[in-house]
């Protein structure tokens, strides 16, 4: 139909240009994601993609639950798919481009399902065509039942050849699809999206098409990049780290609905994108099927990555202990796990004040909330003189009057100064 | 609803009668003792209200924190009011590899992450240090620790009339190093206290040997 015809019944239609660059890039994307049923993907451009799925019938359970399969993971990612399965590549194609979902198994019966097939299947040139349909041909069979050298006179040799391939009269390898080797993405919305709840749908079918591509490779993804680009230049951009690799989509979608919760669009948003460059090997596990048999240490980076995904990464903190003698350096803030080893020493409170408090002095005794009693025990701490942070200091446990203890020490450099520094919560 | 259900609602207990709930050793004889059960309600929220930090509500529940962190789950510290300091909790034996801080932004980020960490699973204890929440909250908390196996323990600083946590304590300074202690609800017993804990034995003698390993084990009360 041509596009002034287009018009004629329908006036308000808008036209766009046909983008084969992004239909190929969207073929090869699901090429990608293909490979998690079969290590052997080949592209059949521009429209088709062939899966060597003998091997992965057991895995399965046969071959219409491994159709559904593909049917609902396909239309998960937004697309349709027509598909057909066949003993031969181009007999499966074929069956596919004329709409016929066939399942056939065995050779004698893809023969009588490909006789039927319109003449337009071959993809011959139009003249050819036309001089084929001359001769009263209209369907495969009117073909095949044609003395071979006759057609091969008439149309040229590769007719007989394509023909020989789709029946299996002839072998038929296929280029692999080599995938690959980062996973980046792209989705336009069909409207700008103004809310962040907007942006979850489709990012949630861009973690879907990453999660195959992951599993075809045997991959985990340990960092994933999105931007959100609006009409002006700059995108908005985040990153999100994983402490283990992962490829659950539902999880990843979790993971990123908390960090939408943090962010504030600039703009209306027109395309989202996807880009995942780090990646760590990932092994059939059982949670690819069934989810919720985690390790214990999967549970925890889980939920470590939940917190830092919505609170962001630097409110969630580990804490681990360090050698040094000034008591605020003798801890530090570290990743959530990490393991440390320093001798203590002394006694120590269980709350650290995040800076000394200079405290009053009332009647020669450090004051707060009420005079404090010092017990006679004295330790003195004077270290870090090479380090420009140098501590001279004697450290007391003082008593509040209701009976609270504190942690006080004394400048040894100012003396009559007091600083409060913890608490025996 | 059936009376069967409503006596199986978390905030509804019956005076007479200790339910069967486990619960977590505190490693303090005497405060064992008051416990039902024996010890911390575990998969439950246990809500303490203090007038000030720093009277030693951290040490109260320390022994239980070195033991749940030699565990395989994480300790969440969530917003507490200063830095946990790591040497004395080092030193008190636990395992500072399984500590989460978690220091939330806003209101509404804090309530979430009390939440998550509840009911996620991960976390084998929770200590949150909150404001003005009400009831609600923590129902909603008691309910997410019950989901992910958590010991939830709230510190806050008013006292909430009706509050469905399993136990609600009161603290208060007392002289020398002791804590009072007051019970205002506990499963299957009345109000307590307040008592006198002396408190700095727990901490001076080293976790492991202030009990035995056994009496850690989450338990069954007698019923």
């Amino acid at each position: 139909m041509r596009v002034s015809e287009a018009f004629v019944l329908a006036h308000r239609l808008r036209v766009r240009p046909r983008e084969t660059a992004a239909e190929a890039d969207a073929l090869a994307r699901l090429a990608a994601w293909c490979g998690r049923y079969t290590s052997y993907v080949s592209l059949l451009a521009p429209d088709a993609l062939l899966l060597e799925v003998g091997g992965s019938l057991a895995l399965y359970g046969g071959l219409d639950r491994l159709i559904e399969h593909v049917r609902g993971g396909v239309a998960e990612l937004g697309y349709t798919a027509c598909l057909a399965a066949a003993p031969t590549p181009l007999g499966a194609a074929w069956l596919a481009r004329c709409g016929r979902e066939a399942r056939i198994l065995d050779h004698a019966e893809l023969a009588g399902a490909l006789a039927e097939l319109p003449l337009d299947c071959l993809g011959l040139e139009p003249k050819q065509e036309e001089l084929l349909r001359g001769l009263g041909l209209a369907t495969l069979i009117d073909c095949v039942r044609l003395p071979r050298d006759g057609i091969a006179r008439r149309v040229g040799p590769h007719v007989l050849d394509l023909l020989d391939r789709a029946f299996g009269r002839k072998p038929d390898p296929r280029p692999a699809f080599v995938p690959p080797e980062h996973f980046r993405a792209r989705l336009t919305l069909p409207a700008p999206a103004t809310m962040r709840d907007a942006l979850l749908f489709p990012l949630r079918r861009l973690l879907f098409e990453l999660a195959g591509f992951l599993l075809a490779r045997g991959l985990g993804a340990l960092s994933l990049e999105i931007a959100l680009h609006g009409a002006r230049a700059s995108a908005m951009r985040f990153t999100l780290r994983l402490a283990t690799p992962s490829r659950d989509p539902q999880y990843l979608t979790s993971l990123v609905r908390e960090r939408l919760e943090r962010l504030l669009l600039a703009e209306p948003v027109e395309d989202v994108a996807l880009e995942v460059t780090a990646f760590a090997p990932l092994g059939a596990q059982a949670g690819d099927f069934f989810t919720g048999f985690e390790t214990p240490a999967e549970r925890r980076a889980q939920l470590l990555e939940r917190l830092q995904a919505r609170l962001g990464r630097d409110a969630v903190q580990g804490l681990a202990t360090r050698a040094d003698h000034r008591p605020e350096r003798a801890w530090c803030a570290v990743v959530p796990g990490a393991s440390s080893r320093a001798p203590g020493n002394g006694r120590r409170p269980l709350w650290l004040l995040s800076e000394p408090m200079a405290l009053e002095v009332r009647d020669g005794r450090p004051y707060w909330e009420g005079p404090l009693t010092l017990e006679p025990d004295c330790e003195r701490i004077e270290s870090g003189w090479w380090d420009g942070a140098e501590a001279r200091r004697d450290y007391f446990i003082a008593r509040h009057p209701d009976g609270r203890c504190f942690w006080v020490f004394r400048d040894l450099r100012a003396p009559a100064q007091w600083f409060l520094h913890g608490l025996f919560g | 609803m059936s009376l069967q259900q409503v006596l199986q609602r978390p905030d509804v207990w019956r005076g007479s009668h200790s339910p069967e709930t486990p619960t977590i050793a505190t490693g303090i004889v005497a405060l064992d003792a008051l416990l039902p059960g024996g010890g911390w309600p575990a998969n439950a929220l246990t809500d303490v209200v203090l007038a000030r930090e720093g009277i030693g509500e951290l040490r109260l529940l320390l022994p239980a924190i070195a033991h749940l962190s030699r565990g395989d789950r994480w300790i969440a510290f969530i917003a507490p009011p200063y830095i946990p300091y790591a040497p004395a909790l080092a030193a008190a034996g636990v395992d500072l590899s399984r500590l989460l801080l978690v220091h939330p932004r806003g209101r509404a980020e804090h309530l979430w992450a009390i939440e998550t960490s509840l009911r996620a699973g991960a976390c084998a204890a929770v200590l949150g240090w909150v404001q003005d929440v009400t009831a609600a909250h923590l129902r909603r908390w008691q309910l997410a620790a019950e989901a992910g196996g958590a010991l939830g323990v709230l510190f806050q600083r008013q006292n909430i009339p009706h509050s469905p946590a399993a136990l609600r304590l009161q603290l208060a300074p007392a002289d020398g190093t002791a804590l009072a202690l007051t019970i205002l609800k506990r499963r299957g017993g009345w109000p307590v206290g307040p008592v006198r804990l002396e408190l700095d034995h727990a901490v001076a003698v080293p976790a492991a040997a202030g009990f035995s390993a056994r009496d850690m084990q989450p338990r069954r009360a007698a019923g």
